[in-house]
């Protein structure tokens, strides 16, 4: 049920953005990534999620925001029919720790990869304008500490922005673009700071394509 | 619609379809037998064009079968997706968000309904009047200055080009003119085959005597050869289909002239905008997007000019040394 309602919102998605998809020097694969894709639009996991191919959606779940995605239709939309693991933005835990609340995300998102599941994530946190791409939170990189093992996959996401803006309901049916970038090769002992600004670089590279 | 009863339109049609096997026959010929790439370029060309007239036959066909309702809903929907492949190739801004809204779900279908309702006197002054003032108080209320005459302007024309223009297509099936009830189709089919006559004898005597170029920096395919033998040969065989119109011979080659002339400045124009956004087709620029706006932009302009003409001759009161 949850997956053919996934299909149908999938495929108005695609009917509404008609998003173009382009994969540089990289191939669908069945195999277990971590898709890391440009923000801007509320649209953009479904969007993504939506031009994989049928056999690595079924293995894709998108990672989303729990403060926003975990109410109403959304959250029928977001967990119920995407499966997604939703996590804590801004969030501490009871005692006030930020770095407990990370370690809780993280391990989340490590279980998720324990089940053979490849996921979606923004590592901006946030949406952006649609003209730059924010700076990555530091997730996306114990992701790959505790996993190198995983293909970690560039996406960058165009026009989203325009079809639904943030802070709007009603979309506009323009037509978007969808390119996925060659898996980043990190090296063995890669520092927090250059690996997220080889994961940033890898993103931007991708939008003037 | 009287699809049995119409022999002539099913003459039309079949000529029309046995015109595109033809074409299509010696298309996947000459893609065959293509081995230089300016060859195969030339040929991809030529077997998209036919492509897109599979699809014009199918869409005129169904317009025909479903009737006037069925045929406003269909080009709303072209009309809908010649906006998206304008819009997404313009830069818009964040503020102008609501305003595209407006026109794609408020302004477009509200085009076709009046045609449908045969409200002629809204149809044609919604775009050019309503739409036209209202685009630049939304943007007003919008509260972004930057750009703002420019980006007022490019909504505008999307508008104009992409619904207001496209209606005129079906509204040609509202016309009722006194003596051809119920034929209306066969003069949306007389605009279509005068407009492709035109763009592909210009394109032909283009390549068989074209030599100065009529606006270089817009187009280097539109010579003076090609625009006089394109012109001159649309119109000769438009003149020739007289009978399938509710015109006289003479009427039918003024009627020819003035598609063939509007069609060839439509094709200018859209040519002008795509160069300024920096980009040689529609389509091509959107990866997986048949490029509506490629094979609409002469249809788009002429269908105003042949509507209103006809509408002048037929219904309208005119002066009598008319013919």
């Amino acid at each position: 049920m949850s997956a053919l309602s996934a299909s149908i919102i999938a495929a108005c998605a695609r009917a509404l953005a008609g998003p173009a998809v382009r994969w540089v020097n990289c191939r669908p694969s069945t195999r277990q990534r971590i898709y890391f894709a440009n923000h801007t639009s509320h649209l953009d996991f479904v969007v993504l999620w939506s031009v994989l191919p049928r056999r690595v959606r079924e293995k894709t779940r998108p990672v989303a925001a729990r403060d926003y995605w975990n109410s109403g239709l959304r959250k029928r939309i977001a967990v119920n029919a995407f499966n997604a693991v939703l996590v804590d933005r801004h969030a501490r835990s009871a005692n006030g720790d930020r770095a407990a609340a990370a370690r809780h995300t993280l391990e989340m998102l490590l279980e998720a990869l324990a089940d053979k599941n490849s996921l979606i994530v923004f590592p901006e946190g946030t949406r952006g304008d649609g003209l730059h791409v924010g700076p990555f939170k530091s997730g996306i990189y114990y992701l790959w500490r505790e996993r190198p093992d995983v293909q970690f996959v560039p996406v960058y996401l165009s026009n989203l922005n325009r079809i639904l803006p943030k802070g709007e309901f009603l979309p506009v049916p323009v037509i978007s673009r969808v390119t996925f970038g060659p898996p980043l090769r990190p090296e063995g002992n890669e520092s927090k700071e250059s690996f997220l600004s080889k994961a940033h670089d890898a993103v931007c590279a991708l939008k003037d394509l | 619609m009287k699809f049995k009863s119409d022999q002539q339109m099913l003459w039309i049609l079949g000529a029309v379809i046995a015109g595109l096997v033809i074409a299509s026959v010696i298309g996947w010929i000459l893609a065959r037998r293509a081995e230089s790439e300016e060859r195969k370029a030339a040929t991809d060309n030529l077997n998209a064009r036919i492509r897109a007239w599979w699809i014009m036959i199918a869409i005129f066909t169904i317009s025909f079968v479903i009737g006037p309702a069925g045929s406003m809903l269909l080009f709303a929907f072209i009309s809908l997706l010649a906006l998206r492949e304008y819009v997404s190739l313009i830069s818009s801004t964040r503020a102008d968000h609501r305003t595209l809204v407006w026109s794609f779900f408020v302004f477009n279908p509200l085009q076709y309904w009046f045609w449908y309702e045969g409200w002629y006197g809204l149809a044609i002054i919604l775009i050019p009047v309503y739409a036209f003032l209202f685009v630049p108080i939304r943007l007003a209320l919008a509260g972004d200055v930057g750009g703002f005459l420019d980006r007022a302007a490019r909504i505008q024309w999307g508008l104009m080009v992409c619904v207001y223009c496209i209606s005129y297509a079906p509204a040609l099936l509202t016309l009722q003119i006194p003596g051809y009830s119920g034929q209306d189709a066969k003069l949306l089919l007389f605009l279509v085959i005068v407009v492709q006559l035109s763009d592909v004898f210009q394109y032909v005597w283009g390549k068989l005597v074209g030599k100065k170029k009529i606006a270089p920096a817009i187009s280097p395919h539109k010579t003076w050869g090609g625009f006089f033998g394109g012109v001159a040969t649309a119109v000769a065989l438009g003149t020739g289909l007289w009978w399938m119109t509710p015109f006289s011979p003479l009427q039918a080659l003024g009627m020819s002239l003035a598609i063939a002339l509007m069609g060839f400045a439509g094709g200018l124009t859209m040519s002008a905008i795509k160069r300024d956004r920096g980009v040689k087709d529609f389509g091509h620029t959107i990866e997986g997007h048949g490029g509506i706006l490629d094979r609409m932009d002469s249809i788009c302009f002429s269908a105003p000019l042949f509507f209103h003409l006809t509408r002048w001759l037929f219904i309208s009161p005119h002066p009598s040394w008319w013919l």
